[in-house]
């Protein structure tokens, strides 16, 4: 109805007729009604978004006890935090789990792509068998089974055992009780992966034709075929699982508490147990900030590195 | 000759890896479902999923009370009466700002559309802090109809369906609209008789995939609920955890296991959507 009305004082317009002129206001209206439709999400951006985000760099500047209020304002939580050498600690703990798994987790997923690209029957199938750990890997159910798996006396010691090896101590040795938390999430590869078969699918088939009339062979063909045309979603995951590996909460704090002897202390727990066993909301949000900025410097390296590496084909960017 | 043999064994290798890969991918999810059906004593010394003496005691003793105050079909219960809202809300609003922002120009779309895209990377660990004390100022922590879990999604607050819609919706020709207009429709009833049949499937997976996240909603329901007859699932077996391992595991298998039985369903029945859903809108995960 609106548009039957605005073809008709448009061509009123046109035509310079004496007919009614629409208003200022119509004519803006007009233009951009169409913002109602993104009312909702800018007032939910406004109030769940913007403003804590903002309100929580205002408050790392204090000393903001969430029973106490603020007594203080300054730099100590940001001083306290460069200087206290658990803080620090936690913080290389959290980069050498990120860098573990992530690298893991997207060789992987691209590694098992590739083969499934291959015309495999029963392809769907092992989708599938692959997919489910992703689906259900965030729920507290399969942290309890990583627990069982792992313990002195679970599954996996169990058949070390019976091929005649000694146990290892996964989640209480400090040495290897954080390769088992971000083996929870390598597993979890299947996200990622039907990602990259999605995008070998659309590489062109001619491309490897032609490749093989020249005699390239399949390794110098993944090389230099597939992962170039692949890029663009390599950097996509990698930027995804990067947020996401630094943000890691329930693997650690479900599994290992943290523990053994802090190894598993990622930034976030520290973050958690700051605010919500201390109430110290305004160091809490001081580390938040912390964390945020070298997500957010990882991240604006792999933008800025993108046009060494991605390639995205003949659209320019 | 040789080039023939040579594909044969690079492809009896590729099944070889597949299956094997497979197979650790599946077994630990087959041994726990085993181990549910196992006495405590063999849990753990068997490494197969088989038992021959199956008892049903970790089932049994899945039902008992926590405290008397909390048990797994009502955590369960408590769990889906926030998360089938969140759903709802969730297709719904995402749906309608995926047309404002797919269909429609208007002063300083592009801006607002970078911000979108741009809370697709914020992290939301800087976020957990101030929601906390805003909630905490609303008066919604503890609330009894989970407001903290539940509203924003009210707001289009999970922008990864946003996106995902408006992708679908860049493969939906703009001429249907065009034509419904013609025919006399508004925009409203544009969205409701021409966009929301052709993005039906976007918005199935919009809400398998919620529903999944949701349910395992683990550090929301840490925050927000604090009365423990209103603990959902996902607290629930974190306590049961807590409180009966070293003793009691098959029983907090089987709680593990019946907590993700309907996930389990809903993959099950919708595997397609969901691959589909991940592969349109390169959700995370």
């Amino acid at each position: 109805m609106d548009n039957n009305t605005t073809a008709v004082s448009g061509t009123a317009a046109d035509t310079g007729s004496a007919h009614t002129k629409p208003s200022a206001l119509q004519v803006f209206w007009k233009r951009n009604y169409g913002a109602m439709f993104i009312l909702l999400w800018m007032i939910g951006f406004l109030v769940f978004r913007l403003y804590p985000f903002f309100s929580s760099l205002v408050y790392s500047f204090s000393d903001f006890d969430l029973f106490k209020g603020i007594s203080k304002w300054g730099l100590d939580n940001y001083r306290e935090i460069f200087s206290d050498a658990k803080i620090m600690k936690s913080l290389g703990i959290t980069f050498k789990y990120a860098f573990i798994t992530v690298p893991l987790k997207l060789a992987f997923a691209l590694f098992i792509a590739y083969i499934l690209n291959y015309k495999i029957k029963g392809v769907n199938l092992f989708r599938t068998a692959y997919y489910i750990p992703s689906i259900l890997g965030g729920s507290v159910a399969i942290a309890v089974l990583w627990k069982a798996l792992f313990r002195d006396e679970g599954l996996i010691n169990g058949i070390i055992r019976f091929f005649g090896g000694d146990g290892i101590n996964w989640l209480s040795d400090p040495k290897y009780a954080l390769f088992i938390i971000s083996l929870l999430r390598v597993w979890q590869f299947g996200s990622a992966m039907v990602l990259f078969l999605a995008a070998l699918k659309g590489v062109p088939a001619d491309l490897y034709e032609a490749a093989t009339i020249d005699g390239a062979s399949k390794l110098r063909q993944f090389w230099s075929i597939t992962v170039p045309m692949i890029t663009p979603i390599i950097f996509y995951n990698l930027v995804t699982q990067l947020c996401q590996a630094f943000q890691e909460f329930n693997g650690p704090f479900i599994i290992t508490q943290g523990g053994p002897r802090n190894a598993t202390t990622l930034f976030s727990l520290l973050i958690y147990n700051r605010a919500f066993k201390s109430y110290e909301m305004g160091m809490a949000s001081a580390m938040a900030w912390v964390l945020f900025i070298i997500v957010m410097v990882l991240s604006l390296i792999a933008f800025m590195s993108q046009k060494y590496w991605v390639y995205y084909g003949d659209e320019s960017r | 000759m040789g080039e023939h043999k040579k594909k044969q064994v690079g492809t009896v290798l590729k099944y070889v890896v597949l299956i094997l890969v497979g197979f650790i991918m599946v077994y630990p999810l087959i041994w726990m479902i085993g181990a549910t059906f196992k006495s405590n004593q063999e849990i753990f010394s068997s490494m197969t999923p088989f038992t021959l003496h199956p008892t049903l005691d970790g089932y049994r003793n899945s039902m008992n009370d926590y405290g008397g105050q909390i048990n797994l079909l009502r955590a369960m219960f408590n769990t889906y009466s926030f998360v089938l809202p969140r759903v709802l809300f969730t297709v719904v609003s995402c749906t309608i700002t995926a047309y404002g922002f797919g269909r429609f120009n208007f002063v300083g779309k592009n801006v607002l559309f970078a911000i979108l895209m741009s809370t697709l990377f914020l992290p939301n660990v800087v976020m957990n802090v101030p929601q906390y004390i805003l909630y905490n100022n609303f008066g919604w922590v503890d609330s009894k109809l989970y407001l903290p879990l539940v509203v924003p999604s009210l707001f289009a607050f999970d922008t990864y369906f946003v996106f995902m819609m408006i992708q679908f919706l860049r493969n939906i020709p703009k001429e249907l609209d065009e034509a419904a207009t013609i025919d006399g429709c508004s925009s409203i009833q544009t969205l409701w008789h021409v966009i929301c049949p052709m993005l039906r499937p976007a918005m199935v997976s919009c809400a398998l995939f919620q529903f999944m996240w949701s349910s395992n909603d683990f550090m929301g329901p840490l925050l927000y609920v604090k009365t423990v007859e209103k603990y959902p699932a996902t607290i629930f077996v974190k306590l049961s955890m807590d409180a009966d391992t070293g003793f009691d595991w098959n029983r907090v298998l089987a709680v593990s296991v019946i907590s993700i039985i309907p996930q389990l369903v809903v993959f099950f029945c919708a595997q397609d959507q969901f691959i589909d859903g991940i592969s349109a809108g390169s959700v995370k995960g």
